[in-house]
């Protein structure tokens, strides 16, 4: 069964003349990593709020695990585009907050598992900390440490190291694939870096057009795991060239 | 605290020669019944210690203490009915920014009329004059959470109620704390006034009385028992604040 089911999903902003998604149908396959590539508003993140069932499209409908998304709920692990650590609660506290809202376990299992989350993303020792004493990378793995507590298999990542230098960025790429390869959850991974793009996903799903009525997907032929020399391999760097063509020409519309 | 203390010191040496301009000043004119120096004023707090601590300070503080007690249910309440409600922001906001248009010392003497020299009508002057930065200032604490938080809630499956404690209510604390700070004097000032106008016991009514009898220094000594009580109890309400908001700024 597919992961993730769009079916002839149809939304619009209120207020504005067109709709920023059309008719879009495409799905996911468990346990793949696909990036969802496109230039900046052309409407990636609103394809995430309805997934996350925080906004409901017009005509259409999307399944979660075969599930219909309707209304607000907890249907996959959804980390925004800020880290969204709230400042008024230690690290140990932002982990437990999906915790909390599922209302399943104790305080001390709560406890329990936010310490094995926290080191299982090399922040062991930090449950204490405020946010603001961790570093960006580290408020980054953080907040995907509390999105794994989610306990969805899905987890949509939107642009998560778009803020971060370049060096923290390509070694929380690495830690993020290692991350994936360990467990067998699906990810979305919104960006739009080409590089990052390619790096990362299995295949990448372009955005070519507003309003979007298809992702076209494209393989990347690299086995995992990878390292970034497989980046400047010739058919990886033709490819890049490819993409990036698409891209442009998105932004010349 | 250490740092705050010497932060503090250029005020207090300013203030200090402030004190002993004034006394000068006032020994230089010689006329205690406008113009009182601050010794006298002191030495006229300790004679009066007994009346103005038994009688007076009790009254005003009950005045006040109910008065702040209706601003801030009176407040909050308000500020969360905007907070909730679009159409409730747009009706009441104007409305609550108009009833300070009002000049609450010019019509507290109809209060009397209407009330009596009872404690309510100085209760009314009282929760007019605080009320306001209340409702304000927490409902920008209750605008200041921030959408993009709540949806991540929403996102794990949280209810409205969780949102509103998770999130809403830890956004609004600094904000609540620094309006109580600046609703303790208010009401202080505005239960003087109240019984200024027209009152039987009380700070404000006494330093009216002594007005009366051309005893300054009398005049002065319950303003300045006013003001120790007004920093004392905003010392106070750091304290607490400390204790209760360990974070503060940037979202
Ligand atoms: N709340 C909103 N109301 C109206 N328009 C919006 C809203 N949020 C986003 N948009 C519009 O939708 C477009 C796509 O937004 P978004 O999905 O955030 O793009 P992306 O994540 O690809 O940068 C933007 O161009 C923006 O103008
Ligand atoms: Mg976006």
């Amino acid at each position: 069964m597919n992961v993730l089911t769009f079916d002839h999903v149809s939304c619009r902003y209120p207020g504005q003349g067109t709709d920023i998604v059309d008719r879009l149908s495409f799905e996911v396959k468990p346990g793949s990593f696909h990036c969802i590539l496109g230039v900046s508003g052309c409407g990636k993140s609103t394809l995430f709020r309805m997934i996350s069932g925080l906004m409901s499209p017009e005509k259409g409908s999307i399944y979660v695990n075969g599930k219909p998304v309707c209304g607000h709920g907890s249907y996959c692990g959804y980390m925004p585009q800020k880290d969204m650590l709230f400042p008024w609660r230690s690290v140990g506290e932002n982990l437990a907050l999906p915790l909390e809202i599922q209302r399943k376990l104790g305080k001390k299992e709560q406890r329990q598992q936010v310490e094995a989350a926290l080191a299982e993303v090399g922040l062991a020792g930090c449950a204490d900390k405020r946010p603001d004493e961790l570093s960006g990378g580290m408020r980054q793995r953080a907040a995907f440490a509390r999105t794994m507590l989610t306990g969805s298999d899905l987890l949509l990542l939107d642009e998560p190291f778009s803020a971060l230098d370049f060096l923290t960025r390509i070694s929380m790429q690495e830690w993020l694939l290692a991350q994936w390869r360990k467990t067998d959850k699906t990810i979305l991974f919104i960006t739009h870096d080409v590089e990052e793009a390619l790096f990362l996903s299995s295949s990448v799903l372009v955005v070519e057009h507003t309003p979007i009525r298809a992702l076209r997907e494209i393989p990347v032929p690299m086995d995992f795991p990878r390292s970034r020399k497989d980046l400047a391999r010739p058919e990886i760097i033709d490819l890049r060239e490819e993409l990036i063509g698409m891209l442009r020409k998105q932004v010349a519309e | 605290m250490k740092k705050a203390n010497r932060g503090n010191l250029p005020a207090m040496i300013l203030l200090f020669f402030l004190m002993v301009l004034w006394q000068l000043g006032a020994m230089k004119i010689n006329a205690a019944y406008i113009l009182p120096s601050p010794l006298q004023i002191l030495s006229r707090l300790w004679e009066l210690r007994q009346v103005l601590f038994t009688v007076h300070l009790p009254a005003t503080m009950g005045v006040t203490a109910l008065g702040l007690a209706i601003s801030v249910v009176l407040g909050v309440l308000l500020a969360l009915v905007m907070d909730a409600s679009p159409l409730c922001r747009k009706t009441l906001y104007p409305l609550v920014v108009a009833s300070q248009t009002i000049p609450t010392t010019a019509i507290a003497p109809l209060f009397v009329l209407w009330f009596g020299y009872g404690i309510w009508s100085k209760v009314l002057v009282t929760v007019l004059i605080t009320f306001f930065p209340i409702t304000i200032t927490v409902y920008d604490g209750l605008q200041s959470a921030r959408i993009e938080m709540a949806e991540l809630l929403l996102s794990y499956g949280a209810t409205g109620r969780d949102v509103f404690f998770k999130i809403k209510v830890p956004c609004t604390l600094p904000y609540f704390f620094s309006a109580i700070k600046m609703a303790v004097p208010l009401s202080i000032i505005g239960a003087a006034i109240g019984e200024w106008l027209g009152a039987q016991s009380g700070l404000g009514y006494f330093s009216r009385r002594m007005m009366t009898q051309l005893d300054g220094a009398g005049v002065f000594a319950p303003i300045v028992l006013l003001s120790a009580v007004a920093m004392l109890a905003v010392a106070v309400i750091s304290v607490v604040e400390k204790k209760v908001v360990r974070w503060r700024g940037e979202i």
